[in-house]
């Protein structure tokens, strides 16, 4: 059972089932936002967490003080997504039969004394948060390590928890990719969101349904590409950056055998039976074609469908060309993870003596 | 005895009327005055929204990220009281702290808090996104809240590197390296070799973006500086002043976003 969760969390069968089951819960969101499925859900999910703790690496992994703020987010955002997929159920079960949002009930609009209903509730909040964080400093002292040695580097050297989705993406990427360009994408997108979303239905209020566009890219990207990603890059990626079970010691011996091929000599090598060409233009040319169709001509040859026609007519060109770019860059990663994973594709553009390689 | 209690006849001396300018807050006209004549109260609205009181609205993680900041403010400056940025003193600072202050959890409160700030902050704007609430006419404060969200984590990252020990140095390696990668701008990055004229290597491992980061092309001495100082004055007074900019939208926008 052990080896089969190991062999299961491997990113090539972890991300196809976390982009499986986040499908699932976001088209069925009527069913997983009930308080039945809540409960059901836990009694399931508690014993099993109990049995992995049964397991040493495994505590030895979740205990590591540096990964306690890891632990704690993913019950909160386990928690907390759970609530929201619960509000928009009840607030688009009340939209089909023409009520409003629970939040627009006259109860809900009728106005309030700050003192003492909102100053009490952030009292309390504060007196929560003081507790839990004394709690936790008594509990886990903070790390310190030997000190500071600019010659000898620990293995993994691991960049800290919120960043470690971006060292994930350095499997698929160079650093110019994941380290630069994807997160400003990311930062840029982020700023960009106001102003692409146009629709003015869901302002101050849950609901999926009134704006199922905007709900189902924003959580894939938040909960898959960002959370999932930190979570592999945590917990499953030891010593060389290798993968290893939740279950798996941290064996530093552990080699894979990994050999990784450019599209290039998929061209020129196995395809066609030439030697690599000099010129390295004409090495690449493929990927880059491909890479031009599919920053250049794709955003156009969306606006052709049926699917982007309507977006063009809700949002305008602009705004539509912003949102087709950024989005392209979004599903970048999931594509080469996929490609890397079906024909150990190493790079689409390979140009080392430029630093340029994709 | 005159009928009255101790806290009343408290409440009727002259410093107590000094200080609270106002009686006891159990009608309109007193619960109006002691927001508004607060100055850390005087934040809110008067009166708002019931449902933006309502703790399943807003999840109170925009307030309890501003408290943590507050925490971690307190907290890092009494850390400041033991700690000295050099590669000489740093690590044996940090050794002194555990060792010469008896029960002492700042280090801890000020490292886990980080942390947690992280944790709300990215929450916080989890609810905005599912709440909608960044439409029209909160966009422009949706963007200082990714500004926001940005410099919370250069100063968790920054913070990361003062305690000097090897979970530091490496860290910072690793995030820096990235720099290098930079476009045009990092000497490892796409673009580095074109900008050369002749034998003149416009950018190189002594200009590119990272030697501006660390002052130097490893994490040594000057990055230590330069991190203490971004970590402990620049990052907060800009953190500081956006969030004041980012409550005052919240009010001239119309409050806690609700139905329209
Ligand atoms: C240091 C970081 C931040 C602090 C201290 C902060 C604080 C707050 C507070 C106290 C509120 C009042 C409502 C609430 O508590 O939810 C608020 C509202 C808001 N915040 Fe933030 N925030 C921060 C970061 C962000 C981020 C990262 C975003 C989004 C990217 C954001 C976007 C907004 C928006 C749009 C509102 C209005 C919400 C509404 O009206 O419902 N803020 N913020």
């Amino acid at each position: 059972m052990k080896e089969f969760i190991n062999w299961m969390a491997d990113p090539i069968r972890s991300f196809p089932v976390v982009t499986l089951l986040y499908y699932l819960m976001m088209r069925y969101y009527r069913i997983v936002g009930t308080k039945k499925f809540a409960y059901i859900s836990l009694a399931v999910l508690l014993p099993v967490v109990v049995w992995f703790c049964t397991d040493p690496n495994f505590v030895a992994i979740i205990l590591w003080p540096d990964n306690i703020p890891i632990n704690i987010i993913i019950v909160l955002i386990a928690w907390l997504t759970w609530y929201s997929l619960y509000r928009c159920a009840q607030n688009d079960e009340r939209l089909e039969q023409g009520l409003t949002p629970i939040e627009a009930t006259p109860e809900n609009r009728e106005k309030v004394w700050t003192w003492p209903n909102l100053v009490y509730v952030e009292l309390m909040c504060m007196i929560g948060t003081t507790i839990f964080l004394v709690v936790w400093a008594i509990i886990f002292k903070a790390p310190l390590e030997e000190p500071a040695n600019p010659t000898w580097a620990p293995n993994p050297a691991k960049a800290p928890w919120y960043f470690l989705g971006l060292q994930e993406m350095l499997v698929y990427f160079d650093p110019w990719m994941a380290g630069v360009v994807l997160p400003g994408l990311i930062v840029v997108g982020l700023l960009a969101v106001p102003y692409i979303d146009t629709n003015p239905k869901g302002n101050g209020y849950f609901t999926i349904a009134e704006r199922k566009m905007a709900m189902w890219f924003f959580m894939f990207g938040w909960l898959v590409l960002w959370i999932y990603l930190i979570i592999v890059g945590t917990f499953l990626r030891g010593p060389n950056w290798t993968f290893y079970g939740p279950f798996e010691f941290w064996d530093f011996h552990k080699v894979v055998a990994e050999y990784n091929v450019n599209l290039s000599e998929f061209v020129w090598v196995k395809w066609l039976n030439m030697p690599m060409p000099h010129n390295m233009i004409v090495r690449e040319f493929l990927g880059i074609i491909l890479t031009a169709v599919y920053v250049v001509v794709l955003p156009p040859l969306s606006a052709t469908t049926k699917w982007g026609k309507k977006l063009i007519g809700d949002m305008g060109k602009v705004r539509y060309y912003i949102f087709i770019f950024l989005l392209l860059g979004m599903t970048s990663l999931p594509i080469k993870m996929v490609l890397r994973w079906l024909f150990s594709l190493k790079y689409i553009i390979a140009l080392p003596e430029l630093e340029l390689s994709l | 005895m005159s009928g009255k209690g101790f806290a009343d006849k408290v409440r009727e001396t002259q410093v107590w009327k000094s200080i609270f300018r106002h009686g006891p807050p159990n009608n309109a006209r007193n619960r109006a005055a002691v927001i508004a004549g607060n100055v850390f109260l005087h934040l809110h609205p008067i009166k708002l929204k019931k449902s933006g009181v309502q703790l399943g609205y807003t999840w109170c993680m925009g307030g309890l990220t501003f408290f943590i900041f507050l925490a971690l403010t307190v907290t890092g400056l009494l850390l400041m009281f033991y700690y000295r940025p050099t590669a000489e003193y740093a690590y044996n600072d940090i050794i002194a702290l555990k060792e010469h202050v008896p029960l002492g959890i700042m280090r801890e409160i000020h490292r886990w808090g980080a942390h947690a700030m992280v944790i709300t902050v990215w929450l916080h704007m989890f609810r905005v996104f599912m709440t909608g609430s960044y439409k029209p006419p909160r966009e422009f404060n949706w963007g200082v809240g990714v500004i926001l969200l940005v410099l919370t984590l250069l100063l968790s990252f920054t913070g990361y590197l003062l305690p000097w020990d090897q979970l530091a140095i490496w860290a910072i390696t690793v995030g820096s390296n990235m720099a290098k990668a930079t476009p045009f701008l990092g000497h490892g990055g796409p673009g580095a070799a074109l900008a050369q004229i002749g034998d003149f290597v416009m950018v190189s491992d002594k200009n590119d973006v990272r030697f501006q980061l660390l002052a130097g092309r490893f994490v040594g001495e000057p990055a230590l500086l330069r991190f203490y100082i971004l970590h402990c004055v620049f990052i907060p007074l800009v953190v500081g002043t956006l969030i004041a900019v980012h409550f005052w939208r919240v009010r001239k926008d119309g409050g806690i976003s609700a139905p329209l």
